[in-house]
């Protein structure tokens, strides 16, 4: 086992961090940026695409740069230090990894192609109202007409929905199962209502009206397993973007205590503070020794499936749990500054919480560990 | 040590019951219920519909509109508005100055100010904190200098929550600058509409504006506003903050929205069942309500004991508990909205979650103020340390 990164990934964070930085330094930019449609900057995306980023985990033959799940997460880390509003997560990691899993040749190419090079933008529609991050559907039906299929239905909330170029459907299928398609956003039968997730990103109920679809893969097939494995891949890389954000929540909060000056003294002098501080940071370096090793699970050939989904149950449900942490504590050690949109601090809570229900919380990922202790007598993380 | 209620309170109780679900706007009740954001007019109208009933300020004196109540009848009163989704009255007035100015203002004053005051004709804002004192009130710097028999006031506030609205704020101004901080400290009372007094909004992280600047360029004010004796605002402050640290422990509102709580998560599929269902979810909101138990009984007890009018040390428990509870519950719900917690309220969203959902994430956000005004959560461990356990 191997902590460290090689080189090439070590340029990869070196690149991925100064892009982002020199665009979201002064947080400023941040606030302005998800105030206004769509949510993030088009420019920083195309150059991210220029770096290659948006095609890192596909294969060259579908136009990426053939890249793992640990320069995902060497990426993910980067947004989440800025909290970039790029959609890297869920258009890259998430539809993008739901793509490579299951499209057909064709399919990859177009798809992944437009995605990697920062031309069309695509999000994948599987959330209903009602479910919690299952892996099938049920809210969106498809039927074959015509020769066709035709999807009826809600799908919400949907990341980046009412923004997508393309979207990728999760649906019931007549014979049962959950079938996967793709439509474009502005699609005939396609009714989208965007609006503002709590941490500035953007979701949107989205309304399929006998919508005419193309099967993603193979038609008729049953696709909840390459769903449920998808979402785990984004979940290792949510971690790590959750440790990028909770590491600078920490740092900013350290800096703040330092700077802070009441009763004469600056907020160091407290250590009812600086001990609370000193138990984030013990926090934040246990989800970080979990988010890496659940994506070096992803990285490795010999895991099974079942193995890398439990990795990253077990990365998100410590990264939550620390998320919640040093989301609630960072702002109350920096006090009232830290409620204040203009303060970057409040900003990192919200994204963190948001991130949190995502793709599921600690509760939930436990639930899944929790049905399988009896399974195991210890677990080791070298196998 | 009895249980029951005796026959008299119980009648009481059940009189407030029916007039806080029927006399009060139904609308605004929903507002609540919903947890959305009520208008000012819904506050002000909500406030006068109780003081017409005397029941906006029962805890002043009774030439003012109290009501001698015992502090168990208090209590009953403050549960039974929170449990039926009535807005308490504006807490700036009742809960605030009021009681400030009825114990240290002047007789003119108390003519003047009390009623319209009671009655939110004048809708007072709290002018305490500044950006370099927080914690540390004391070492406030807006400063009052004498010019005849008026004051010119210069400097600013800020947090000022709800100051957009505010028709006069009470302030703390420093009137001495070479004495030790708390000396030199005044409560001067200061209309808004003074020229020189600029109010600027602060947007807060789930994108609300309840808070502001409160900016003064020479602001001339009438020496007559001046509450107290010159330099002697400290022992006001504190009296104020006393009362704020009771005031502040929502114990019925939390105890509704965990029921609410569990309505949703029964509401909630998971699994084969519902969310309630599941013993991870079973077991928290158990817990929560125990601990909102514990917390109930210490307030009525902690009351029971505080009958010479100084609040009993233990009720910095009230504020530093209640507002814990009061996270924790809003966390849960957070929990139970789940991928709906995605969802921001934007009213005008068309949406299929439902609104308490889309609300959860803005609220939870929201409520970390909870502990960190009316003196923080690490002020009221100070209090507790030092002033009850001596150390
Ligand atoms: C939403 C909101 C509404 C408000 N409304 C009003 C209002 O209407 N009027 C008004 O006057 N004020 C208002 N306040 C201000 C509030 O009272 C202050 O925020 C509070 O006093 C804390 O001060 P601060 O924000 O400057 O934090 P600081 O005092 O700088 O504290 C920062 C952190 O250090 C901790 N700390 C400070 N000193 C110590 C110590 N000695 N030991 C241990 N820990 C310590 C604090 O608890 C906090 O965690 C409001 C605040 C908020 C957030």
């Amino acid at each position: 086992m191997d902590f460290e990164l090689d080189e090439e990934q070590q340029a990869l964070r070196e690149a991925a961090r100064g892009l982002l930085r020199k665009r979201y330094a002064d947080f400023e930019t941040r606030r302005g940026t998800v105030a206004d449609a769509p949510g993030f900057d088009r420019d920083t995306w195309s150059k991210m695409a220029e770096m290659g980023l948006l095609g890192l985990p596909f294969t060259e033959d579908d136009g990426g740069m053939g890249a793992g799940p640990v320069e995902v997460a060497v990426v993910a880390e980067e947004i989440g230090r800025v909290i970039a509003p790029e959609p890297f997560l869920t258009s890259v990691v998430l539809t993008g990894g739901l793509v490579a899993a299951v499209g057909t040749t064709e399919q990859r190419a177009e798809l992944l192609g437009g995605l990697a090079s920062g031309e069309s933008l695509v999000a994948l529609a599987h959330a209903e109202p009602g479910a919690r991050w299952v892996s099938t559907a049920a809210g969106v039906r498809a039927e074959e007409a015509d020769g066709g299929w035709r999807l009826t239905g809600v799908k919400e909330p949907v990341p980046q929905g009412a923004e997508a170029d393309v979207l990728v459907v999760s649906a019931a299928l007549p014979d049962g199962g959950t079938g996967l398609f793709t439509l474009a956003g502005d699609d005939d039968g396609v009714t989208r209502s965007g609006y503002r997730a709590p941490d500035g990103s953007r979701a949107a109920r989205i309304t399929f009206d006998g919508a005419v679809a193309t099967p993603l893969g193979e038609a008729g097939q049953d696709q909840a397993t390459a769903i449920a494995a998808a979402h785990d891949g984004a979940r290792v890389a949510a971690a790590q973007q959750a440790v990028g954000a909770m590491q600078v929540a920490l740092e900013t909060t350290a800096g703040y205590l330092n700077s802070r000056e009441q009763f004469g003294v600056p907020l160091k002098r407290f250590q009812a503070l600086t001990f609370r501080a000193a138990d984030l940071y013990v926090a934040v370096e246990l989800a970080r020794s979990l988010a890496l090793w659940a994506a070096m699970v992803q990285a490795d050939p010999g895991t099974s499936a079942e193995e890398r989904s439990t990795a990253a149950a077990r990365a998100w449900a410590q990264a939550s749990k620390a998320g919640r942490l040093v989301g609630q504590e960072a702002i109350q050690l920096h006090g009232g500054i830290g409620m204040t949109a203009e303060y970057s601090v409040g900003s990192y809570t919200a994204h963190l919480t948001t991130l949190d229900h995502l793709l599921g919380d600690a509760r939930h990922h436990l639930g899944r560990l929790a049905a399988s202790v009896g399974d195991h007598a210890e677990v080791d993380p070298l196998g | 040590m009895r249980l029951q209620l005796s026959e008299e309170d119980e009648a009481f109780r059940a009189e407030l019951r029916t007039f806080f679900t029927t006399e009060v706007d139904e609308g605004v009740r929903a507002t609540v219920r919903d947890r959305g954001e009520l208008t000012k007019e819904q506050i002000v109208e909500t406030h006068r519909t109780l003081n017409a009933a005397g029941l906006a300020v029962p805890h002043w004196p009774v030439e003012w509109g109290g009501k001698d109540w015992s502090p168990l009848r208090r209590h009953l009163w403050h549960e039974e508005m929170q449990r039926a989704c009535v807005p308490p009255p504006l807490a700036f007035n009742a809960s605030m100055i009021g009681p400030v100015i009825a114990t240290f203002g002047s007789q003119e004053q108390k003519e003047r100010f009390l009623p319209p005051t009671a009655n939110v004709d004048i809708f007072w804002s709290q002018g305490f904190s500044e950006p370099g004192a927080g914690s540390d009130l004391a070492s406030l710097r807006t400063a009052a200098v004498r010019d005849g028999d008026d004051w010119i006031v210069n400097g600013q506030k800020t947090w000022t929550t709800l100051g957009q609205w505010g028709d006069w704020i009470f302030t703390l101004v420093r009137t001495n600058p070479d004495v030790k901080k708390q000396a030199g400290i005044s409560m001067l009372l200061i209309d808004m509409r003074s020229p020189g007094v600029e109010v600027r909004p602060i947007e807060l992280i789930d994108g609300g504006h309840e808070v502001n600047e409160v900016w003064f360029t020479d602001v001339r004010v009438p020496g007559e506003n001046l509450v107290g004796d010159v330099d002697s605002g400290w022992t006001q402050a504190k009296f104020l903050l006393g009362n704020e640290r009771v005031g502040v422990a929502p114990v019925g509102a939390t105890k509704r929205v965990l029921a609410q709580a569990k309505e949703w998560a029964a509401a909630t599929r998971s699994g084969d069942g519902t969310l309630l269902d599941d013993p991870h979810v079973a077991v928290r909101i158990a817990e929560l309500e125990n601990e909102l138990m514990a917390l109930e009984l210490t307030a009525l007890r902690v009351v029971a004991n505080s009958a010479d009018g100084k609040p009993h040390p233990a009720s910095s428990v009230l504020k530093l508990r209640g507002t814990e509870l009061q996270q924790a519950v809003s966390e849960l719900v957070v929990d139970v909205a789940g991928p709906g917690a995605l969802a921001f309220g934007t009213g005008d969203a068309d949406s299929d979650l439902p609104v308490w959902a889309r609300r959860s994430t803005p609220t939870y956000l929201n409520l970390r103020k909870a502990s960190i005004y009316g003196g923080s959560n690490e002020v009221q461990r100070q209090i507790i340390a030092g002033t009850i356990l001596g150390l």
